[in-house]
């Protein structure tokens, strides 16, 4: 018996998408221990987000102080480990972001807990399967310790939905709120009204092809024109030409959209390692030997100039038509 | 300033994965050094020198530390070909370790050591998991700066400024030392590391790690390497994290090359049913 302890990122009153994806994992993994999914909110203003978590699991517990104003693994991480031990749980979950990936490592240690980092699948009760080798094999491992932290591969779970009856809310304490001594300075946002890449039911990407960030303008009409999010290949954020947060790969975000558009990208092992788990790939590149052929269902041997105005009127036509 | 380094060998990502027995076969596989733990010495030493007159920073030191088989000696000995001071090579079996035994172990170096900074890769290129640095600063009660694309060493090294590429931009954070710090691909941009010695201008040459230099090849062959096993530092191979078996993802099904434009359109339409 244990219970299910998922720490759920929020914004603007409501979990984030890539938290569905957690609590997907959490409610499989509660039931194979026998235990209840309790959902983890912490920050300051974690509150707001309480009644819309309250529709995902039985118990929804709020850590809401301004020690946790800014995220910061040191804070973070010690309250988390008590609230899981508060709340008896087996197993303690969150996506695999950025925060969720710097966090339940050392989370991890300070229960002593085994990890099984950006899992695909639970595979028997303490087993799971976890990509490796820039996802060119999966392999599923046993973790044998009496708390288990994990952190789910968002792409490989579909979003938990909600709940007949709300679940009971309670609060908890975040503790000292000791930081160490470490800061958080400040954010450089990037700003941007489409969806978020790893929530993307279409993500459009330009690679080193693509020459500057001027020429990104063209996918952006495309990406605009089908709601899609913007990626890029490590080439081109390593040029400049888009910022890093646009990056799909082994290293950036991992994507699985419905259709994946490819423009100018080689395909190297790194870039193949984000996206390949597309459900649609589209490459388009001129030429015609290029690797990402070997993962795309459609391609296009074409110069971008010529192939993208085209692609998107003729996306237009048929929006039009239908 | 001393600096440890953490490094460990994977296996060349450019081989292809072969299954024997439920598990990767290495049989004749060619090793390397863990590109982030290769881009993580490379790191230290930025911080401890005069890029601009390549001279290393008086009375600062980077010990190399890598847990493995025999042959690992010979991955660690490339880092200290690359400029590191000092190697220990705590020999044991890949299967008898998991994190919690490498982060043990590292604690107790650590403790032994006493370094200002430990410096590490984000991730192993083999496994993936992105654990040990987080799990190490967590045992430790050091402050951590995980996946960092950019530092600003202060005050001479009392605490450094990390950009770290987080969902939605970049963020800074300060840590003061001792820390951990690990780093992600940008760290070894032409500017990403500033350190208050190198001239602010100078520009490294952005093309990753430097390699090994002929001399540095020679030098290394004279640098001392402690070899250790688990028991000198308290730990047991009794890993409480196994690999149960592997497979490989199904292949995809062949794509198709399309004539033009109107045709792809009308695929993804009608075929594929995704516009």
């Amino acid at each position: 018996m244990g219970n299910v302890l998922a720490l759920c990122e929020f914004a603007d009153g409501a979990l984030r998408t890539s938290a569905l994806s957690n609590l997907a994992f959490a409610r499989s993994a509660a039931q194979a221990h026998g235990g209840d999914v309790v959902i983890a909110l912490m920050g300051h203003g974690a509150q707001a987000a309480s009644a819309a978590a309250a529709k995902y699991a039985p118990k929804v517990v709020v850590v809401d102080d301004a020690k946790l104003e800014h995220y910061l693994a040191e804070s973070y991480a010690p309250a988390l480990a008590e609230l899981a031990k508060a709340q008896g749980a087996s197993v303690v979950t969150a996506t695999a972001t950025a925060m969720g990936k710097d966090l339940m490592p050392r989370v991890a240690a300070l229960l002593d807990a085994g990890m099984a980092s950006d899992i695909s699948k639970l595979a028997a009760k303490n087993q799971f399967v976890r990509p490796i080798l820039a996802g060119n094999a999966y392999s599923t491992v046993e973790v044998d310790t009496p708390i288990i932290c994990v952190t789910v591969r968002q792409s490989e779970f579909e979003p938990a939905a909600e709940l007949g009856s709300a679940g009971a809310v309670s609060t908890a304490s975040a503790g000292s709120g000791d930081t160490l001594g470490a800061k958080f300075e400040k954010l450089d946002a990037q700003k941007s009204d489409r969806p978020d890449l790893g929530d993307a039911k279409v993500v459009v990407s330009g690679g080193r092809g693509m020459k500057n960030g001027e020429n990104f303008k063209v996918l952006e009409q495309l990406a605009d024109l089908l709601g899609a999010a913007m990626g890029a290949s490590r080439a081109a954020t390593d040029a400049g030409m888009v910022p890093a947060d646009w990056q799909v790969g082994q290293t950036g975000k991992i994507v699985a959209p419905n259709l994946y558009f490819a423009v100018a990208i080689s395909g190297a092992i790194q870039h193949l390692a984000g996206m390949k788990g597309s459900k649609t790939i589209v490459a388009i590149n001129k030429n015609k030997d290029e690797p990402i052929f070997q993962v795309a269902d459609y391609g296009i041997v074409q110069e971008w100039e010529k192939a993208v105005p085209e692609l998107i009127s003729e996306i237009k036509k048929l929006k039009a038509s239908r | 300033m001393k600096i440890l380094v953490p490094v460990k060998r994977v296996p060349d990502p450019t081989q292809k994965a072969k299954i024997k027995d439920g598990h990767i076969d290495l049989t004749g596989a060619s090793w390397i050094v863990n590109t982030f733990d290769e881009y993580a010495v490379e790191t230290a030493l930025r911080l401890l020198e005069n890029g601009e007159s390549n001279t290393r920073t008086a009375g600062s030191e980077i010990v190399v530390v890598t847990l493995g088989p025999d042959d690992a000696a010979k991955e660690l000995r490339t880092t200290l070909a690359m400029g590191a001071d000092r190697a220990i090579h705590v020999v044991t079996k890949d299967e008898e370790i998991d994190s919690l035994v490498v982060v043990k172990v590292l604690q107790a170096i650590v403790a032994a050591e006493k370094p200002d900074l430990v410096v590490m890769g984000k991730q192993a290129v083999d496994g993936d998991a992105n654990q040990v640095g987080q799990m190490l600063a967590g045992k430790l009660g050091w402050p951590q700066a995980t996946f960092a694309a950019s530092i600003e060493m202060q005050d001479g090294g009392k605490s450094f400024v990390v950009g770290r590429e987080v969902d939605g931009g970049v963020e800074y954070k300060r840590v003061p030392a001792p820390a951990v710090i690990t780093v992600d691909l940008r760290i070894v941009g032409t500017h990403a590391i500033k350190n208050g010695v190198t001239p602010a201008s100078f520009a490294y040459s952005g093309e990753g790690a430097r390699l090994p230099s002929l001399k540095g090849i020679m030098a290394a062959k004279k640098k001392p390497m402690a070899v250790a096993k688990l028991a000198d530092y308290g730990a047991e191979a009794k890993p409480m994290i196994r690999e149960v078996n592997v497979s490989l993802p199904p292949p995809r099904a062949a794509g198709q090359i399309v004539a033009d434009i109107p045709t792809l359109v009308k695929k993804l339409a009608e075929e594929a049913k995704v516009i």
